[in-house]
């Protein structure tokens, strides 16, 4: 098993995390958002690749054969949902902001403080 | 089988579902009404729950999925009391905040109702669940829910400010449970918490042991509010709507904290176990530090919700430095104290909620001397104040007794002092404010606070007698009493110990989980506590009250000893304030700081 899907993993989560430091747009910190979400499909995938594994559907195949595990799929897919809502209602409230506030800018709204 | 234990989530879900469909023909009244009934109905099985988990715990297999030759195939709930007993809290004081939206919200409408039944069932299925994905889908739903409800009020600019940061921060923290429960998987091949225990006991722990237990942990932390992963709850709290606030701050910090516990005792003490004192030094730590910097900025506040976030975040750190004693006594008085606590703090937010009603402002120094015009919030708020700076024996009392006796057997002698000064500044400024608000004393002025917040966009509601209507009152001071005497259950710390022992006993609740084996029924673990705990709670309460006036007429004292102070302090103060900047590319930078260094020091303690 070759480490480079770990390594993309990694890489995905600090690009993203670095985007969401520094992002002076809402839009553009949720796209961040998702950027470091696409790590952990990544990530959950690879742990469950199998070298020359089929797709985890075991009717007409012969017993033993070799399958990638379908509970990390499952767990992506769960993943991929939840974290399409929370950046819908992100972007909802981006669009809010840039109604009542005229900006995008997350660093520009300064109502709570101190 | 027991159904019974799949009713905490699904009643307040398939409601939540129902009122989706047909809730805007039905109409505000009715929505109201099918809200109270649901959450009643599953505060009153979250109840029997505990009453049926008293000797053995209730572990249900959904779809009858049940585990062959001791391997989890299917998805649990394990449900032990402490874990229903949190729960129920959760659903007491929903139904308690539906009843004060009837009057509090005009601007209520189905939606509302909605997203408090789907956090509710969130909250029941993140405290039951028995599985580490569960509880990560869980986890998430609240995080939703609770989004959408602290942006409630889209039309002002602080909430929408507050419900970013909100979403922002734990989102991250959902990347770092999930990826923390991938490398988990990747060791073990398991989900289900006790499964996972036994795959990592023996093993010791490695590099991608302690990475994994990091990275639950911090995701845990951010939702709790731990400091650094605390800079996002104030400023959700503060512009939450009140009957949300109630939850937020009563139950939902609190799961985090509770989740810890859930996670570290059936999964990974085995890996951890010859480092538990190290342990215990890291996540106490961690517990004084926040308690600390939670009183310092409560004492800070002028806007009474915001002062109130801030003192939820110091009693965060009293909770983490219970659990984090890791002993049965401290994880038994973290609930106990969870409860205790949350009933006055949900209290006090309700009487916010009636100022702001009712004069239409929720500022400390705007209201000096008006607060009299909602007397009997002056009562919530007194006796709440009282309760928070510890007058014995009410309220979080016994949770607190548990917590001292459980320093004094890991030899945390110094951790009771330290955290009862910090409720002296707590429990000192909320009765500062209460005198200031419903007694008109103090300086009309203080330049200490933090700045002069919006004026309040809630419109104040019709006048329509000098007494607030029962249905705001009502919750707040039945809440306030239940808080009160909660202490007073006979034998409820005894048994809750055994609980607790019974949730730490690794093998056999791994047995019973896995196996259905039915542990002997454990007596109750009587509480020896002696006047320590009695000394504390005095003291802290005779200084809080000393240091209320210290805060309300610190401007009169000699000027020398004012600049002498003001040179020594003014910068750290400064520093503190500046660093609650409300700029949510700074908290995440500090999630990352923070969740690194509790890696760099698991590493580092944890051989």
């Amino acid at each position: 098993m070759s480490y480079l899907p770990y390594a993309l993993a990694v890489w995905l989560f600090i690009v993203g995390l670095y985007g969401v430091v520094t992002s002076r747009h809402l839009i553009h910190l949720a796209v961040c958002l998702t950027v470091m979400q696409s790590s952990s499909y990544v990530l959950l995938l690879s742990i469950g690749y199998v070298n020359r594994g089929t797709a985890p559907i075991f009717a007409d195949v012969p017993k033993g054969t070799r399958a990638v595990d379908p509970v990390v799929q499952a767990l992506t897919l769960t993943d991929v949902v939840v974290s399409v809502a929370v950046v819908a209602l992100l972007l909802a409230m981006a669009m809010q902001v840039r109604k009542r506030s005229g900006t995008g800018d997350p660093d520009k709204l300064h109502t709570v403080e101190g | 089988m027991d159904v019974l234990v799949a009713l905490p989530v699904a009643i307040p879900l398939l409601t939540a579902a129902a009122l989706a469909a047909s809730g805007h023909i039905l109409g505000r009244r009715v929505d109201d009404i099918v809200g109270i009934v649901a959450a009643a109905a599953t505060a009153v099985v979250s109840t029997l729950l505990v009453l049926r988990t008293l000797d053995h715990d209730l572990v249900y297999w959904f779809g009858g999925w049940t585990p062959r030759h001791g391997v989890a195939l299917g998805i649990a709930f394990d449900v032990e009391p402490l874990s229903a007993a949190v729960a129920a809290f959760a659903a007491v004081l929903t139904t308690a905040s539906f009843v004060y939206a009837w009057r509090y919200f005009d601007e209520a409408g189905t939606l509302f109702h909605i997203l408090m039944l789907t956090f509710l069932a969130a909250m029941s299925g993140f405290a039951l669940s028995g599985d580490l994905f569960n509880m990560f889908v869980f986890f998430e739903l609240m995080t939703v829910s609770t989004f959408a409800l602290v942006g409630y009020q889209v039309h002002s600019e602080a909430p929408l400010q507050g419900a970013i940061t909100f979403a922002v921060t734990n989102a991250i923290a959902s990347f770092f449970l999930i990826t923390g429960l991938a490398l988990v998987y990747g060791r073990t091949g398991a989900l289900n918490l006790a499964q996972i225990g036994r795959a990592l006991q023996g093993n010791g722990h490695d590099g991608l042991v302690i990475v994994a237990f990091t990275l639950l942990l911090a995701g845990f932390l951010i939702k709790a509010g731990v400091v650094p992963f605390h800079f996002w709850l104030s400023d959700a709290y503060a512009v939450a709507p009140i009957p949300v606030c109630v939850l937020l701050s009563a139950v939902m910090s609190d799961l985090g904290i509770h989740a810890v516990a859930r996670i570290y005792w059936p999964a990974f003490s085995g890996a951890f176990h010859a480092d538990v004192p190290e342990l215990r030094a890291l996540i106490v730590g961690a517990g004084v530090l926040t308690a600390a910097v939670g009183a310092a900025m409560t004492f800070f506040q002028r806007d009474l919700k915001r002062m109130l976030a801030f003192l939820t975040i110091s009693h965060v750190g009293v909770l983490v430095c219970a659990v984090g004693l890791l002993t049965a006594r401290g994880l038994a008085g973290s609930v106990l104290y969870v409860i205790g606590d949350g009933f006055v703090k949900a209290a006090l937010f309700l009487a916010v909620g009636i100022l702001v009603r009712r004069i239409g402002d929720g500022d400390e120094l705007r209201l000096r001397g008006r607060g009299l015009d909602a007397p009997l919030a002056a009562v919530v708020f007194f006796g709440g104040a009282f309760l928070v700076s510890g007058l014995p024996p009410f309220g979080s009392f016994l949770g607190w007794s548990l917590l001292v006796r459980s320093s004094g057997d890991v030899g945390y002698g110094w951790l009771p002092p330290v955290l009862a000064l910090c409720a002296v500044v707590t429990g000192g400024t909320l009765v500062r404010a209460s005198a200031r608000v419903f007694l008109g004393w103090g300086d009309a002025n203080d330049p200490l606070l933090s700045a002069e917040p919006p004026e309040s966009e809630e419109e104040p509601g019709e006048r329509e007698s000098r007494f607030s209507p029962p249905l705001l009152f009502g919750p707040a001071l039945a809440l306030l009493i239940v808080g009160a005497g909660f202490s007073f259950v006979p034998g409820l710390a005894g048994h809750a110990t055994a609980w607790a022992q019974r949730l730490q006993d690794r093998p056999t609740h791994a047995a019973e989980v896995l196996a259905g084996t039915v542990p002997p029924p454990a007596s109750p673990v009587p509480l020896h506590a002696g006047l320590a705990p009695y000394g504390y709670a005095i003291g802290s309460w005779v200084l809080a009250i000393g240091f209320a006036v210290f805060g309300l007429y610190r401007q009169r004292l000699p000027g020398l000893l004012r600049r002498g102070a003001g040179r020594v302090l003014d910068r750290p103060v400064a520093v503190l304030k500046g660093l609650h900047s409300g700029i949510v590319g700074d908290y995440v930078a500090w999630l990352t700081f923070g969740a690194a260094t509790l890696g760099g020091l698991l590493t580092l303690l944890v051989r």
